[in-house]
């Protein structure tokens, strides 16, 4: 007795010592309920200190205390009872592992919850506010403007964003064969938010602009309300020269503010060019390709891709003869609507 | 402990040496209590009939629906949350909006499955926004209520696949319009009045917002809607 309690005392994980206790199964609650009257203080103390655990450890360190002691006597009779009780053991172990496994999940996302919770600390008014504000660039670039880390406006945008995606999608009678409308809307935004940002992020590192992952989020998050607002309006109203006055006006605004922030943030001339110059690039052609992959354009490059098989009905561009031209066609508007409004 | 392991190997080679006269009353006192414990947790739904609780469950998700169709300010649908009555609904909405809109056998998959992940994954998007925005409801509740209010869009599909009976006009069109949007915003309403009251005052607008759009989407899926011929 003395040796095994030398023993659970000095052992770093005492409760692994029960639960090996448990396969084994020496014996079960009958006998150890017996067993409780003619045991000495010591194993009450032990009981008392575990009481405050599991029922189904309480259990089983009773039946430790009763193995410990009564092995020589009763040594068959545990035998029988084992047998019964064995399998009961390893059922409420095996309860108690799960649950435990499951708590320590639900716990886990807790957790992160109140990790990410003071991201999405915001007002109404503010996000109202930062949305006005994405569109207007401020001519300040001698010293660092500030950007909020908030992630609420960028998410819901994000999802503003896969909505309208998703009804341009519809709309235009977009098939995509492997895989679905859902999931390709989902993959675009959010593969655009992300991969831009940590793209935009990893050039800022290499040129030292001092932005946070954080902070690039968010910025490139509320750029899209641009995004949102052009492809909300061009996906109703079908006018190729409203959506180049859209994506030059409302486009441009939302890149010149990103634009604006990370020159204010960058020093020296080649760094300041290659952020913004990539940024903006990649902004501006990402309206341009969301407006006309979701257009009427998609299904008939894809047609082209599958080749022969062909469905009986198929739908061929709008105002494009050619999937070929489509692209020279769209840079010719684009330039030509460039030269007008110069 | 090592000892103790090992002393209790070999209990189970000598079974047949029992002495079983003096240890059958103490068994007894011990596993009766044990026994009717668990009686008694589940005699209440162990005796009756299937169909009683069966009726009792169903039962329930109406009450939960009759809830959604008139909201005024009750926790019913918070308080025993379960997750039938969005399934049902969820399913009812997927396979009406997918048996319809299949031009080809491939197309039709897809449909459902979009359906499907669309609201039950835009439900957890709006719960976890919620949470952040630091909502004191529970997750599964959030999921109930939200799944339940998808009852008026559910109804709107189910009278637009009327109206499309008699054939899509301008003037099918204007009554699918007006069913849709009335769900839409009853949808919008119901789920704000029982969300509402767990979120903080001032953030009310953050919350009602991806509501609405999940609400929206829903209902513009409904409304561009026509079945094949």
């Amino acid at each position: 007795m003395s040796a095994s309690q030398g023993s659970k005392n000095t052992n770093t994980e005492p409760w692994g010592g029960f639960d090996d206790n448990i396969i084994q199964g020496g014996g079960s609650a009958v006998v150890d309920m017996e067993n409780m009257d003619d045991t000495s203080g010591s194993s009450f103390e032990d009981m008392g200190e575990m009481h405050q655990r599991m029922k189904e450890e309480e259990e089983v360190t009773e039946e430790a205390a009763a193995t410990e002691e009564d092995t020589g006597e009763y040594g068959e009779f545990l035998g029988m009872k084992g047998l019964k009780g064995q399998l009961g053991r390893q059922v409420a172990d095996e309860v108690w592992q799960a649950g435990k496994r499951q708590a320590s999940k639900a716990f886990n996302l807790y957790a992160n919850i109140d990790i990410l919770r003071p991201y999405f600390d915001v007002e109404p008014i503010q996000v109202r506010n930062r949305l006005v504000e994405s569109l207007i660039p401020v001519r300040m670039i001698n010293f660092p403007q500030k950007v909020a880390g908030e992630l609420y406006g960028p998410m819901m945008l994000v999802f503003s964003l896969v909505a309208i995606l998703l009804h341009g999608m519809k709309t235009s009678g977009t098939v995509i064969r492997e895989g679905t409308l859902m999931g390709t809307a989902i993959g675009t935004c959010f593969g655009y938010w992300l991969g831009v940002s940590s793209f935009i992020y990893f050039l800022a590192y290499l040129c030292n602009a001092q932005i946070t992952m954080l902070q690039m989020l968010s910025l490139l998050g509320y750029g899209l309300f641009g995004h949102c607002v052009v492809l909300f309006i061009t996906y109703n109203v079908h006018f190729h020269s409203l959506f180049y006055i859209l994506w030059l006006v409302i486009g441009g605004l939302s890149t010149l503010r990103m634009v604006a922030v990370l020159i204010s943030r960058a020093v020296g001339q080649t760094p300041r060019l290659i952020l913004c110059g990539t940024l903006a690039a990649l902004h501006m052609l990402f309206l341009l390709y969301l407006h006309f992959a979701y257009h009427k354009l998609v299904e008939g490059i894809l047609d082209t891709l599958e080749g022969p098989n062909i469905p009986p009905i198929q739908r061929v561009a709008r105002d494009v003869p050619v999937v070929a031209n489509a692209v020279l066609n769209a840079t010719i508007n684009s330039i030509a609507a460039i030269v007008q409004s110069q | 402990m090592a000892e103790v392991e090992e002393s209790s190997k070999p209990l189970f080679a000598g079974l047949s040496d029992i002495s079983i006269s003096e240890d059958i009353p103490v068994e007894g006192d011990i596993s009766v209590p044990l026994g009717s414990q668990n009686a008694d947790n589940d005699l209440s739904t162990l005796d009756e009939p299937v169909k009683d609780t069966i009726l009792r469950d169903l039962r329930a998700i109406g009450q939960k629906f009759v809830h959604v169709m008139y909201p005024k300010k009750s926790s019913a649908l918070l308080r025993d949350w379960d997750l039938w009555g969005p399934l049902i609904l969820c399913v009812t909405l997927a396979l009406m909006l997918q048996s319809g809109s299949a031009d080809s056998e491939e197309d039709g998959r897809p449909q459902f499955a979009e359906v499907f992940v669309i609201i039950w994954f835009g439900s957890v998007i709006i719960t976890l926004n919620s949470k952040l925005l630091g909502g004191t409801i529970s997750f599964f509740q959030s999921l109930c209520v939200l799944g339940y209010c998808i009852l008026p869009l559910t109804v709107a599909m189910i009278v637009c696949r009327i109206v499309l009976l008699g054939g899509s006009g301008i003037i099918g069109f204007a009554v699918r319009l007006i069913v849709v949007t009335a769900s839409f915003s009853w949808s919008t309403f119901a789920s704000t009045a029982f969300l509402a009251d767990s979120q903080p005052a001032n953030r009310k607008a953050l919350v009602v917002y991806p509501v609405f759009l999940f609400y929206f989407v829903i209902g513009w899926m409904i409304l561009t809607f026509s079945p094949s011929h």
